[in-house]
């Protein structure tokens, strides 16, 4: 799967997905895949937790204050992480409500 | 050296790779086996005593644990234990040998969760791997498979410790695995438990390291490895996985005592850190032991120093060099620019593993006890 405009789509963690604090960031394993993925910011750890908060990748950094020069890196994390299936697109908001 | 290799050699908050041997029992009697199992020992973990375990894994986040043994399903709570951990959120991948997953056993391991089954064969026809892991051992395994693949288990491991004589058997051994849809692992031959006796006449040979090299970076991306063999690295290419030793960095054993060692390869007082019972339990042994603290010290390349490849194999096997013999910051036995051979040559007296579970050993050893005869 690969999304090619994450910055635009509401996204989540994978519910069977778990993620433990490390020093250089995190480990988000994959229960259903197998799948061990680093997470190789600290800050990259709260952006992926805050995803399912905010309407898109855009909205979640800015939530976070992200610093202009991690977006960039950040972006590309992240669309490895929906490659491994970590992080899946999710039923925004407006869908819920329609 | 990548950052985030720099960063696993300082150690991690939680093991990646936890290897869990629940007993030291075994039906079988392999001539390498890591651990010399075996014969029950007394002190064996409780099942309670086991829960408390999977309970500190859960809170650690360990996210799966590689269970063994000897043979794993000896243990009378060993669905409890394996039930326990998967519910538990701690998946579970077991290595056995087969011969008590009968229909009933695959059915049920087929309705778990989060479960790897992994069955170990060290050839690709009864000679080969009978001569390794005793009479019979083919036709058990070959049964247990057949017995998952009825139960619609999915995609079980087929677990392979290369060795000189099924080497080149690879091919034969990934077309067995396709036929059952299964997962091909192959593993690397240690020194280790009764392996350091057979060791030396079983490890592949220079020329067939160098054919291993080339299967692997033909079929890596289709075969498991745990990242074993990376001191083949110095050949060229690197092999897909984490090209480091992760002993007491990112990988442990416990033993089925509940001692916890650096790795699975190295049962040795020399590299025991601690005991999950003692205060604290494991977590206490992971993060704060003075074994561990000093695994994760960044290394001196010794010997290996002045040689170009050091930064691609890392100097090897921590475990490898210890059973031969050889200083710990100098080549692997088996080094691929062949140190490892002049290494060996003037190799001191190699520690001997210090425990031994064997069975035949222990009669073999009670039949040479003196009898004194005399008249009465």
């Amino acid at each position: 799967m690969t999304v090619h405009t994450p910055t635009t789509t509401a996204l989540a963690l994978h519910p069977n997905v778990a993620v433990r604090p490390e020093p250089f960031g995190a480990l988000a394993y994959h229960y259903d895949t197998r799948r061990l993925v680093f997470l190789r910011h600290p800050a990259l750890v709260d952006v992926v937790h805050a995803l399912a908060d905010h309407d898109d990748v855009a909205a979640t950094f800015d939530a976070l204050a992200v610093e202009d020069r991690l977006r960039g890196p950040f972006e590309r994390a992240i669309a490895n992480l929906i490659d491994a299936g970590i992080v899946v697109e999710r039923a925004t908001h407006e869908d819920h409500r329609s | 050296m990548t950052r985030l290799a720099d960063q696993m050699k300082r150690g991690l908050d939680a093991p990646i790779c936890l290897t869990w041997e629940l007993t030291y029992a075994c039906n079988l009697d392999c001539v390498h086996c890591l651990s010399s199992s075996g014969r029950r020992d007394p002190r064996e973990l409780s099942t309670d005593e086991a829960l408390r375990v999977i309970d500190e894994l859960r809170a650690m986040q360990v996210f799966y644990v590689n269970i063994g043994g000897g043979e794993p399903m000896l243990r009378r709570d060993f669905f409890t234990i394996i039930d326990y951990a998967t519910t538990s959120g701690v998946g579970v991948k077991f290595s056995t040998n087969g011969t008590y997953i009968d229909d009933a056993a695959a059915r049920r391991l087929a309705a778990m969760d989060y479960l790897d089954v992994q069955i170990s064969i060290d050839g690709a026809d009864a000679d080969t791997n009978d001569l390794v892991r005793g009479r019979g051992s083919w036709a058990t395994a070959r049964r247990a498979m057949d017995a998952l693949a009825a139960a619609d288990f999915g995609e079980f491991k087929i677990s392979v410790v290369v060795t000189r004589e099924n080497v080149t058997q690879l091919d034969d051994l990934l077309a067995i695995a396709d036929a059952y849809g299964a997962q091909l692992r192959i593993t690397r031959l240690r020194p280790a438990g009764r392996g350091a006796d057979t060791w030396h006449r079983l490890h592949p040979t220079d020329a067939q390291q160098r054919d291993l090299y080339h299967w692997l970076l033909a079929h890596g991306d289709r075969v498991l490895t745990g990242d074993s063999f990376f001191h083949l690295n110095a050949l060229g290419d690197p092999l897909p996985g984490l090209n480091l030793c992760g002993a007491g960095r990112v990988v442990c054993l416990i033993d089925p005592i509940g001692d916890v060692y650096a790795c699975p390869f190295v049962i040795h007082d020399e590299f025991r850190a601690g005991n999950v019972r003692d205060p604290g339990g494991f977590a206490a042994v992971w993060r704060t032991s003075d074994l561990f603290a000093e695994l994760r010290e960044p290394e001196s390349a010794g010997a290996c120093a002045s040689c170009g490849a050091y930064d691609a194999c890392q100097g090897g096997c921590m475990a490898a060099k210890f059973f031969t013999g050889l200083p710990l910051d100098g080549p692997d036995p088996e080094c691929v620019s062949g140190h490892g051979a002049d290494a060996l040559a003037a190799a001191g007296v190699a520690p001997r593993p210090d425990q031994d579970h064997s069975r035949e050993r222990a009669l073999a050893a009670a039949a040479a006890v003196p009898v004194t005869l005399g008249r009465r």
